[in-house]
């Protein structure tokens, strides 16, 4: 089975350290997402694991086997990449049975194969077509189309939606989604969307720097992020983070407070503080709610945008911190108003000052 | 604004532009293939005149009757021929292998390599004759009469050297840095060799520049003077310079100077026409841009 292992994996250039010991677990048949800000060397990992980039040091095994030194064709992984890289002197057919070719498939194997996976992707009728008559969504198709042929234990991907517009990614978002379901294999996708990464994910891996910052399900790290930078990452508008001055500790909680919070007694998870030490309160805009005067923190209105579904409001705290809260739609402030919110203290999460 | 008088008058003006220059490089070739038809003391006097670029006067193929009688031109067309296409199509293969190789492919040392390689592009050929021909004089081969040494008066001679060179694999490498590098990586992950990710991918895109490469290479090959006048003593390794010494013997027969011209330009014609068709069907067919 395909599992696939990553301890203390490492890259370097030279003298510039990209992967900075890595240790991923990804169990069989699991969606795995890569996410992290822009050069955290998401694609960098990703083509170490394809055998496009060699390792460093450390090791990777793919269904319980060593292939740290395997070139890409024996690793039995199938990658798509963010620019397709689909063959512009093929048709569409002879793309998808490329690999199908290079084995030597029988003509009536690879006629079969390439005609079930046109018909898992809907593109029956596209495939006499050279890839210069595709739209940027066919061409997608043409590149999953062709690594699924070969029906291999692991698929990577790479940024496979990024070069499509919004709607045309959701879609095929959830045909990837789907095709997961229907083919059971383990896949590794890339992203810098965290949409894709919490719709997408089984388990998610936040990355920065060439560190893994966090791994868990995509509920876990939203609920439960383990440090700032996670917090930040993930879930839009990303988290408010207040300054705030620890007052007293009792047990697993904390009191704390700054100029525009009244004392609130927070959980403080598995960190440690003791009375006086800064700290940083997250509040995610979704758990703010207007509290009938004087409510836990005060403000003045410096911003609303209606969204439709919700109203973002912008404002501005009595310390002169703003914080971005998710309102109702029906919601409406002028700016300059006086506004006051309430949250539950335990969906607020303390971190360690940095 | 432009007018639709304006943009008529600047497409007139590109026009006759075009045609200038077209027949700035035609009218050489019209008055070489019309002196090829008069005798000498006409083409002399028609010279300095239009009439030069016209066929006029006393008209006939006098000339090349007395050419094929000074020289066997055939054989050297052949030996032409022969000689550029073997060279044109091994250095094809050749060269962008190695351009591969060099581009796509990880190994030690192929930094230096190129380099190196490139420094030959500032050698001239001259400087290198001498002793190429010391070496060429003593190499072994291996014909159907069991070994031999010496590669004088061959066809391999003038050959072999010319397969490989800087500029052609520097052409290649140029070339293929360009190319997409994730379609090959797609390549490699779908499990094809380097023979076949050469084969079914890189060759397939290529087409520009082989035939640039490919141009190129005849030119030079058809045009070759000194090393095969160093290294063919017999007549029947010549290829057409060579072959152009026996109209300048004692007295120049300048019509027939202009006769064997005349024939020895018509592979040339063919090679060019030939690539253009291929050469544009190549950039039809590839349409990368999408
Ligand atoms: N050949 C190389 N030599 C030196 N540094 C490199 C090389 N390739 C990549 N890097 C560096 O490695 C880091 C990680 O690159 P990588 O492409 O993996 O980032 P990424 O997370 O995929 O970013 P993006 O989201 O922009 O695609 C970057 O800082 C990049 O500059
Ligand atoms: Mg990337």
């Amino acid at each position: 089975m395909a599992r696939i292992q990553l301890k203390d994996l490492r890259k370097s250039y030279g003298n510039a350290h990209v992967i900075k010991g890595v240790d991923i677990d990804i169990e069989d048949g699991e969606f795995c997402v890569f996410v992290g800000p822009s050069g955290c060397g998401k694609s960098t990992l990703l083509r170490m694991i394809a055998g496009l980039e060699d390792i460093t040091s450390g090791s990777l095994t793919i269904a319980e086997r060593r292939v740290n030194d395997l070139p890409p064709a024996q690793r039995g992984v199938a990658m798509v990449f963010q620019s397709y890289a689909i063959f512009p002197h093929m048709t569409v057919r002879e793309n998808v049975a490329f690999g199908l070719t290079i084995a030597g498939a029988s003509k009536a194997e690879k006629a079969a194969k390439v005609a079930e996976a046109a018909r898992i992707l809907q593109m029956e009728h596209l495939l006499d077509r050279r890839p210069s008559q595709l739209s940027g969504g066919q061409r997608q198709r043409v590149a999953i189309g062709r690594a699924i042929v070969r029906q291999p234990k692991v698929f990577l991907f790479d940024e496979p939606l990024s070069n499509l517009d919004a709607a045309l990614r959701m879609d095929m978002r959830m045909e990837i989604g789907k095709l997961h379901k229907a083919l059971g294999a383990t896949m590794i996708y890339v992203t810098h969307d965290q949409v894709e990464a919490m719709t997408l994910a089984d388990k998610i891996v936040v990355l920065k720097d060439g560190q893994v910052m966090q791994i868990g399900t995509p509920m876990e790290l939203y609920q439960n992020p383990a440090n700032l930078f996670v917090a930040g990452f993930l879930g839009a508008p990303s988290m408010n983070f207040l300054k705030v001055t620890v007052q007293a500790v009792n047990g697993n909680t904390a009191l704390v407070s700054n100029a525009a919070l009244d004392p609130v007694e927070v959980s403080t998870r598995s960190a440690s503080f003791k009375a006086g030490d800064a700290a940083i309160l997250g509040l995610r805009p979704q758990y703010l709610s207007i509290a009938e005067a004087p409510g836990r923190l005060q403000g003045t209105v410096a911003l609303t945008e209606r969204l439709g579904a919700e109203t973002m409001v912008e404002v501005k705290l009595k310390d002169d911190s703003s914080l971005i809260a998710a309102l109702p739609q029906d919601v409406v402030f002028p700016v300059g108003a006086q506004v006051a919110f309430d949250f539950a203290a335990d969906k607020a999460h303390l971190f360690a000052a940095p | 604004m432009i007018s639709a008088d304006t943009q008529g008058l600047r497409l007139a003006t590109r026009y006759a532009v075009l045609v200038l220059i077209a027949l700035i490089f035609v009218f050489p070739l019209v008055f070489m293939v019309m002196s090829s038809l008069k005798p000498d003391q006409q083409l002399l006097q028609d010279s300095g005149s239009l009439r030069a670029f016209l066929p006029v006067g006393d008209i006939s193929l006098d000339n090349y009757a007395a050419a094929f009688q000074r020289a066997p031109v055939w054989t050297f067309v052949f030996n032409s021929v022969l000689i550029t296409g073997v060279t044109v199509v091994l250095s094809l293969v050749v060269c962008s292998a190695a351009g591969f190789a060099f581009v796509f492919v990880r190994w030690k040392g192929r930094e230096t390599l190129l380099a190196i390689l490139l420094a030959t592009l500032i050698l001239p050929f001259e400087t290198i004759a001498i002793p190429l021909l010391l070496m060429a004089a003593n190499l072994p081969w291996l014909g159907l009469d069991g070994i031999s040494w010496g590669w004088m008066n061959s066809y391999r001679i003038q050959i072999v050297p010319f397969i490989a060179d800087g500029l052609t694999v520097f052409l290649f490498v140029q070339y293929f840095k360009d190319l997409p590098g994730e379609l090959i990586e797609a390549a490699r992950v779908e499990g094809a060799s380097w023979a076949q990710i050469y084969r079914k991918v890189v060759m397939p895109l290529s087409g520009p520049i082989l035939a640039t490469a490919a141009i190129l290479k005849f030119l030079v090959m058809y045009n070759q003077y000194l090393w095969p006048l160093m290294v063919t003593q017999e007549e029947g390794y010549r290829p057409v310079m060579v072959g152009l010494q026996y109209f300048f013997q004692l007295n120049v027969a300048w019509g027939e100077v202009m006769a064997y011209l005349s024939l020895i330009t018509v592979p040339v014609l063919a090679f060019y026409l030939y690539l253009q068709k291929s050469f544009i069907a190549s950039i039809a067919s590839t349409g990368v841009k999408g």
